[in-house]
């Protein structure tokens, strides 16, 4: 059959790389990294404590490092009993883990993972959706996924869950508006919300986010931990108050739903923190353009193309998977926040220096040009 | 396609606004109006304005909304005890005739041939930079005056939640 008599044909190619680049990220996140992090999570943790670390599950005396824990894991949640517990809002009870892992998943629509490549002439670029508002759709989503733990907490009928989503709403509705400021001084050295662009110029080394914007970078990290809602500002789920805030009430699936959103975001503000930051896709001191050449004068132009999406894709999860290894350690470095503690962080320390970060680089700018 | 889109969403924003009004539950209520602002955050993307789209998600969705719950949550407002009063049934009587009234109002006064003869927007219309050049040149005054009045409100919350001044 003539392919051409397919209506809409000429629009297959396009389709086929949306289709592919969301099976791509949604397998990255799900597939790899929310298993692969649980597990970097306890051997990490164990590291770091002097003790072993899960080493015990083992196919014919095989333990791999203790890699088969993450497929134990995997089974064990998905036969546990769903327990929901009397007297909950069911509906509500099952609407809530689903809320707090779609907004966590769809937020890396707009984050670029790769650049511009030119393959047997499809023009391909690697990030889903290049939307105008870039970085503002991010805050939008996350501002959604703040909800499943507020509903889940409600929803369970217990103190305990209750306290941890009042927490939780209090601490995401503060670090969100510190959040927001913190990377207006990166937008304005840019000029653009977008977050393709940014990444375009940050191709040169000395123009990378850490360089320009330092003060920026230490405020941003530190509402995206807040926001991430890990040590040391997790007291919405503070184990020694709490049992497990908001999502004590759930069982299997449904709370490695919770488990995998808390996951997925870290997955995502690491992404976040290499385009803004780190550079993105680029390689320090090696042009696009110098490494098509060099690769398309031994391979040619598409094969170079495809070498060169495969080598940017792989610096970018380097990057990416440093800084959630950066992001993990932290959890066992530092003790929790109180909630005092916690507030007056981010009212009145983060909230002015973002502020005076803002004025001091808008001076600068201004100076500068 | 834009139709079919417009349609659905709009049927969603309405489901949600009278699902609000209709509930029992307070906080099911507040989750059924964040529901019927992210309808509304469509329907301003499908008419280009991508930015509003985005503002009104983060701000009223995501901050006014967790506000709403926050209060609701810690006050512990459970399921309200509706006792039918003959002055409710008869207050709903009344919102039900004033409002068909202004909406039939409303809709009698849009003048179809008016909308057309607008044409259509420019492409810079909604996205970021046309909303930011257009707020600060055409529209600094008013910006400026809404900062004040903003600046007055932070003011008088501090002053009213501090004991002492």
């Amino acid at each position: 059959m003539d392919i051409t008599l397919i209506p809409g044909y000429q629009y297959m190619p396009e389709l086929v790389e949306m289709m592919l680049k969301i099976v791509f990220i949604f397998t990255m996140n799900v597939g790899v990294f929310a298993p692969l992090l649980g597990y970097v999570e306890r051997k990490q943790s164990a590291l770091m404590q002097d003790r072993i670390g899960a080493n015990r599950a083992a196919i014919l005396g095989f333990t791999i490092f203790g890699l088969w824990h993450t497929m134990t894991d995997a089974i064990k949640l998905i036969a546990k009993e769903d327990f929901i517990p009397e007297g909950a809002d069911k509906p509500l009870h099952f609407l809530a883990p689903f809320v707090a892992v779609v907004p966590a998943l769809i937020a890396f629509a707009v984050i670029p993972f790769g650049g511009t490549y030119y393959l047997w002439g499809h023009e391909a670029h690697l990030i889903i959706a290049d939307l105008d508002v870039g970085i503002l759709f991010i805050f939008a989503v996350a501002g959604i996924g703040t909800y499943g733990a507020v509903i889940a907490a409600w929803a369970s009928n217990n103190n305990w869950s209750l306290l941890g989503g009042v927490r939780t709403a209090a601490q995401m509705v503060s670090y969100e508006v510190a959040m927001g400021l913190t990377i207006v001084g990166v937008l304005m050295v840019y000029e653009s919300l977008k977050l393709t662009e940014i990444a375009l110029i940050q191709e040169d080394f000395f123009m990378w986010g850490i360089f320009l914007q330092p003060v920026g970078f230490l405020l941003f990290l530190a509402c995206a931990l807040a926001e991430n809602k890990r040590v040391p500002f997790d007291i919405p789920e503070a184990e020694s108050e709490l049992i497990a805030g908001y999502f004590t009430e759930y069982s299997g699936l449904k709370f490695a739903m919770f488990w995998m959103a808390e996951f997925v975001e870290i997955v995502t503000i690491s992404a976040i923190l290499t385009v803004l930051f780190f550079g993105a896709w680029h390689i320090p001191f090696v042009t696009h353009d110098g490494l098509l050449s060099l690769l398309t004068s031994v391979v040619g132009a598409d094969i170079g193309n495809l070498l060169l999406m495969f080598i940017h894709l792989a610096v970018f999860w380097g990057k990416v998977c440093f800084l959630i290894v950066f992001l993990m350690l932290i959890r066992w470095s530092l003790p929790r926040f109180r909630y005092d503690q916690i507030m007056k962080l981010g009212w009145k320390i983060i909230l002015p220096l973002a502020l005076v970060n803002i004025l001091a680089t808008g001076v600068i700018l201004l100076v500068v040009k | 396609m834009q139709l079919l889109m417009f349609y659905l969403i709009g049927f969603f924003a309405v489901l949600s606004a009278v699902s609000m009004i209709v509930v029992r539950k307070p906080l099911n209520s507040a989750l059924f109006l964040i529901l019927n602002m992210i309808c509304l955050a469509g329907l301003f993307a499908l008419l280009n304005a991508h930015l509003i789209a985005v503002l009104q998600i983060i701000v009223y969705a995501g901050a006014i909304m967790v506000l709403v719950l926050f209060v609701i949550m810690v006050l512990n407002l459970r399921e309200k005890d509706g006792d039918i009063t003959v002055r409710k049934v008869a207050a709903q009587f009344v919102g039900i005739i004033v409002v068909s009234v202004v909406m039939v109002m409303v809709g009698a006064s849009v003048d179809p041939s008016a909308i057309s003869a607008l044409g259509s927007a420019s492409p810079e219309f909604g996205t970021v930079v046309g909303v930011g050049k257009t707020l600060f040149t055409d529209y600094i005054l008013p910006f400026e005056i809404v900062s004040v009045l903003l600046l007055a409100a932070i003011i008088g919350a501090v002053i009213l939640s501090k004991s002492k001044v």
